[in-house]
């Protein structure tokens, strides 16, 4: 089977009733999908399937066979971030980090919807996602600085952080 | 039609109906994927183990149309696309989860959902038998056509669902206790609808599946209680529900009054 992973074709090996998640964290390395809850309820895993937001613990290769998956790995670089990161960077939207690849992904597919410009809006499209260490006001407030244009990423300091290699150990919450 | 070849179980992706019809059988040893939001945890958590699999994403079976002044809602339609539509389907669908989950779990699905242990499952089918809803489905004997209420007292095993249909009626409402979590999502809920001038009073939540409250129909909320037997689970107790329910019942009923 095949996925557009990112904007790179790439086959995946993985049985056809394996999850997007399991595909993406074990066999193509990309794991900024988080194994939350596996069951839906967190959001961690959210994903980009053909433009739209979708929980990857949930969806079977076989279903997506052909499809194309966006990622946190997909839509900006340390040094360029896409506005929806720049927006969570300046917000201070992230504490623990585990639970943002998600928001981030359903922020972006809000956010480049057209949507997102209030807070109810966010609110509600934001309801599948979880953050324990309860960062929420955080989070909105980006989402609908991002959804205003109110950020311009370029203006935003990064910090490249520790510059060695990182060691992918399989099974791992990387 | 793709037979994907594996070591694990055989799946199948029918790419139309005839075709998922055919590959259903009789549906011995058949696990069918609808949105696949349930049995991806089953799956993961290791509580199925599926000999044949069979998914229906390419099986065109999704969409809503009208028909012969009916509304037909194919099994594979997304709850995503029932929320503006024909109430009371549209609240029950409205308060499935969230957004996300909304756009992959699918009609079919939530109606031949196996009954949930920790929390309750099939939202849309008390909405159905308000609306009086009939399932068209395949199996062993061929299609078959009939009330969502019968189709859930005779188990989904063995049936393959291809679509759902209902008229417009004349009035509806709905009355629900929901949960707050980061969505709000639903506990028990009751579905009422007058239906060519009959009224009908479903409720969900308060049993493995949905069932309709035809004493209480005739118009004493309390008697919700003879069509229906609340269990405990984790998300309230069967106290709780017993005497919860006749007051959702009661709303719903003076709701469908104020709007005849």
């Amino acid at each position: 089977m095949q996925l557009t992973v990112n904007g790179t074709a790439r086959q995946v090996a993985s049985p056809p009733l394996a999850s997007l998640l399991h595909v993406l964290r074990e066999e193509l390395a990309i794991t900024s999908p988080k194994a939350g809850c596996q069951q839906g309820g967190c959001g961690a895993c959210t994903v980009l399937v053909d433009g739209e937001p979708r929980r990857a613990c949930l969806l079977p290769l076989a279903a997506i066979d052909g499809a194309e998956v966006t990622t946190v790995e997909g839509i900006g670089t340390p040094t360029q971030l896409a506005p929806v990161q720049a927006a969570f960077d300046r917000h201070y939207a992230a504490q623990c980090g585990f639970c943002t690849s998600g928001f981030v992904m359903a922020s972006t597919a809000l956010v480049e919807g057209g949507g997102g410009k209030t807070r109810e809006e966010v609110i509600e499209a934001l309801s599948g996602h979880i953050c324990r260490c309860t960062g929420y006001a955080k989070i909105v407030a980006a989402v609908t600085a991002a959804a205003r244009g109110d950020v311009d990423p370029a203006a935003v300091e990064v910090d490249e952080g520790p510059q060695q290699e990182a060691t992918l150990i399989p099974g791992s919450p990387a | 039609m793709a037979v994907v070849p594996t070591e694990g179980p055989e799946v199948m992706m029918p790419s139309s109906p005839e075709e998922a019809v055919a590959a259903f059988g009789d549906g011995d040893g058949v696990t069918v994927f609808g949105g696949a939001t349930i049995l991806m945890v089953e799956l993961t958590h290791g509580r199925v183990a599926p000999r044949r699999a069979l998914l229906l994403d390419r099986a065109q079976l999704a969409g809503v149309r009208a028909e012969d002044g009916r509304t037909v809602v194919g099994a594979m339609t997304r709850l995503s696309e029932l929320e503006s539509g024909v109430e009371p389907l549209a609240t029950a669908a409205r308060h499935v989860a969230d957004g996300e989950i909304r756009a992959q779990a699918t009609l079919g699905g939530n109606l031949c959902a196996p009954p949930g242990v920790e929390s309750p499952r099939g939202d849309l089918q008390a909405a159905l038998i308000a609306l009086g809803a009939e399932v068209r489905s395949a199996g062993a004997g061929g299609e078959r056509t009939e009330p969502v209420e019968d189709f859930l007292a005779a188990g989904a095993d063995g049936r393959l669902v291809l679509d759902v249909s209902f008229g417009a009626p004349e009035a509806a409402a709905s009355a629900s206790v929901r949960r707050p979590h980061a969505h709000a999502y639903t506990i028990m809920a009751v579905h009422g609808a007058r239906v060519g001038g009959e009224l009908r009073l479903a409720a969900t939540g308060v049993g493995p599946r949905a069932v309709r409250l035809r004493a209480a129909e005739q118009g004493e909320a309390a008697r919700a209680l003879d069509d229906a037997t609340p269990a405990d689970d984790a998300l309230a107790s069967a106290w709780y529900r017993e005497r919860t329910l006749p007051v959702l019942v009661a709303r719903v009923l003076a709701e469908l009054a104020e709007e005849a």
